[in-house]
């Protein structure tokens, strides 16, 4: 997994709540066996019209926020399906942070398998970064997350939250099966208590 | 004395592995269902790490969302489709996994068929790449959905790390009126507490109509947690959970059976139970249901006119709902029943259980579809399509003028040649109804079997208890 350390970039407004993984990433689309080229395909629907000619009055079809790196949008982000392969678009587009008020489990979880940063903020906080970001290329934020912080274009410094299991996986681009492999003994522990005291969740095991 | 335990406390408790100092833990995953979607590239995963799938006596394997539900004989003309079945086929044989292959008659819905096998079990953990992995809770199971990168972990070491989710109590209580399902409670109560109602939650169903619902009813209800943002619902097991699951293959027999049922038995949530959030409805207040917008949460009875988002004082809300009456092409204030239909939709993890096709023939019975709509029952596996043959629900579906296909997801997501044009409007008993979910510019109407066999005759939405 990619590290997320320091993220410097355009931010791009998309003021919409419930945007759900259809919106992301069309069921159409999840054809592929393979995690790239899906960046093509994000937001397709209210990207591209019926022709597949881009819209322009989506935001990332204008000038300024083309190399977009970070979103930000309404509530209830990512809402819907478990498709990974919805931060797996935003990535190959180039999206590594998405900010919003709330998130929906599944989407949020997966965004840090990915080296996608979701940070939740107030909905207040989230408005403020809207008017920032609808300034376009003009206006550039930088997200650290060692220090939980990030620099709006004025320089204001906003802090935001994130577990700390999940901030170490990021920072250093850890594989969760390689940790989880660590535990190994415990896991083949918990396998044979389980085997002895609910047999019937394993085959071959004797009543 | 220890704390009262909800259903979903003692599952979690008795399946950690091990805990860190900030409450994220190791989950020991019981069973884990895959599909063709979501896991070739956990697969791969895999394949480059030189890994194994830890256990494939908890994996089972099924081509669903993709496949085709016309005539499985030829071959498949959609290309990407095919590899990637093929790449599930190829991979459950590289490293064994068991598979339900497209030409398999236990093939369907991969969360219609666990059931079904008796391979989803009270007290499990059981998850899959898919969100509506929450159907499996109406056993009394701890199922939620993850993403393809959680999938190779469960493959590579049967765990997952995860942080315990909240408890939310949903309780529907006294008795539903005539003709008042499963479904149209569970989108009433999603009308009610919203999309992101139960995020962070694992929802419990309970109260007398709950508790009243087949095993049938129960899964269409859990299914739809997940719409209402919980990443679980589930219900605590009971003698019809029991009865249900007796004799299925991979239920456990004879003396495992007992021992089973007496662990079984303890998994209800104790008297005094704390739960961090509860709602509570009235089944007799709650009637036939479906939804007018794009999300699961823009609900109405279908006796009621559509609402008006002008008096909507939240501005992102007002133009999201004021965006969903444009883009389904309605307005405020018109009768629900003067919604006109171009396609039926009967089928879906949600909805395709012999009951839900029952349901639907009892109206079909001796109808006619309206002119100018198609109307297609997809049945949610080859052993629900068997069973409902068996009992005569084809021929009545077929001389009503439906389409009686083969099981699959179809047009509940549109992945295959199954889905709307543009513009073109749903009765559907599936779960969502968003932007361009069933095709590209699609417009779809949530409800149960009866009520869309009634907007298959009608041409209209309509209210099935007309039809009694």
């Amino acid at each position: 997994m990619q590290k997320f350390t320091v993220l410097a970039g355009v931010a791009a407004p998309l003021p919409m709540v419930n945007v759900d993984t259809d919106r992301i990433i069309p069921a159409r689309f999840l054809k592929t066996i393979k995690r790239t080229g899906l960046g093509k395909s994000l937001f397709n629907d209210i990207r591209y019209d019926a022709d597949g000619k881009e819209k322009p009055e989506f935001v990332l079809n204008q000038t300024s926020y083309r190399k977009a790196q970070i979103l930000v949008a309404g509530e209830n982000f990512g809402c819907g399906s478990s498709r990974e392969h919805a931060p797996w678009a935003l990535l190959d587009f180039g999206i590594r942070c998405v900010i919003a008020p709330s998130f929906a489990d599944i989407f949020y979880n997966n965004c840090f398998k990915n080296g996608v940063l979701p940070i939740r903020l107030p909905h207040d906080v989230v408005a403020q970064l809207m008017e920032d970001a609808k300034r376009g290329a003009n206006a550039t934020f930088t997200i650290d997350l060692e220090k939980q912080v990030i620099i709006r274009p004025d320089g204001q410094a906003v802090a935001f939250e994130v577990e700390p299991f999940r901030k170490h996986c990021l920072l250093n681009g850890l594989d969760d099966i390689d940790l989880t492999l660590q535990k190994a003994a415990a896991i083949d522990d918990f396998e044979g208590k389980q085997k002895t005291g609910q047999p019937w969740l394993h085959a071959g095991a004797k009543a | 004395m220890t704390k009262p335990r909800t259903v979903f406390d003692k599952i979690w408790d008795g399946h950690v592995v091990d805990r860190r100092e900030d409450g994220t833990c190791l989950l020991y995953i019981d069973r884990h269902l895959v599909h063709e979607v979501t896991s070739p590239q956990a697969f791969e995963g895999l394949r480059t790490a030189g890994r194994k799938v830890r256990r494939l006596d908890a994996t089972l394997a099924v081509a669903d969302h993709n496949v085709p539900t016309t005539d499985r004989s030829k071959a498949i003309d959609d290309l990407e489709a095919k590899i990637q079945i093929e790449a599930l086929s190829e991979n459950c044989a590289a490293f064994g996994v068991e598979l339900f292959d497209m030409h398999d008659a236990r093939q369907g819905i991969v969360h219609i068929i666990g059931p079904e096998q008796g391979f989803t079990l009270p007290g499990m953990t059981i998850v899959c790449g898919d969100s509506h992995t929450s159907t499996h809770g109406a056993f009394g199971a701890l199922a939620f959905g993850i993403g393809t990168s959680e999938v190779e972990h469960v493959l590579a070491t049967q765990t997952l790390i995860q942080k315990p989710a909240k408890n939310m109590l949903v309780q529907v209580d006294g008795a539903p009126g005539a003709g008042v399902t499963a479904k149209d409670m569970i989108l009433s109560v999603i009308g009610a507490i919203g999309t992101a109602g139960g995020t962070g939650h694992v929802i419990e169903y309970a109260g007398e109509a709950m508790r009243a619902l087949s095993m049938e009813g129960r899964m269409t209800v859990c299914n739809m947690s997940i719409e209402a943002g919980a990443r679980a619902g589930l219900m605590a097991p009971d003698e019809t959970t029991f009865a249900y699951i007796k004799g299925r293959p991979k239920a456990p027999k004879a003396g495992a059976w007992e021992q089973a049922l007496a662990h079984w038995r303890t998994l209800p949530s104790d008297p005094g139970a704390i739960y961090d959030k509860t709602a509570r409805f009235d089944a007799a207040r709650i009637a036939p249901t479906v939804t007018w917008g794009t999300s699961p949460e823009d609900t109405i009875a279908i006796t009621g006119r559509l609402p008006d988002p002008a008096a909507i004082a939240d501005e992102g809300v007002r133009k999201a709902k004021e965006r969903a009456f444009a883009y389904m092409g309605l307005v405020p204030g018109m009768a629900v029943t003067e919604i006109k239909i171009d396609k039926v939709f009967i089928g879906s993890c949600t909805n395709a259980r012999i009951e839900d096709m029952r349901a639907a023939a009892a109206i079909a019975k001796g109808r006619r579809v309206a002119a100018g709509v198609h109307a297609m029952v997809v049945p949610g596996s080859g052993l629900v399509k068997r069973q409902a043959e068996d009992e005569g629900l084809d021929r009545i579906f077929i001389e009503a003028g439906f389409d009686w296909r083969e099981p699959g997801c179809s047009m509940c997501l549109g992945m295959n040649a199954d889905k709307l044009k543009p513009g073109e409007r749903s009765a559907s008993t599936s779960n969502r109804n968003f932007e361009g979910r069933q095709g590209q510019g699609g417009r779809t109407h949530l409800m149960s079997p009866a009520m869309a066999a009634a907007a298959a005759i009608k041409g209209r939405l309509a209210d099935a208890r007309d039809f009694a």
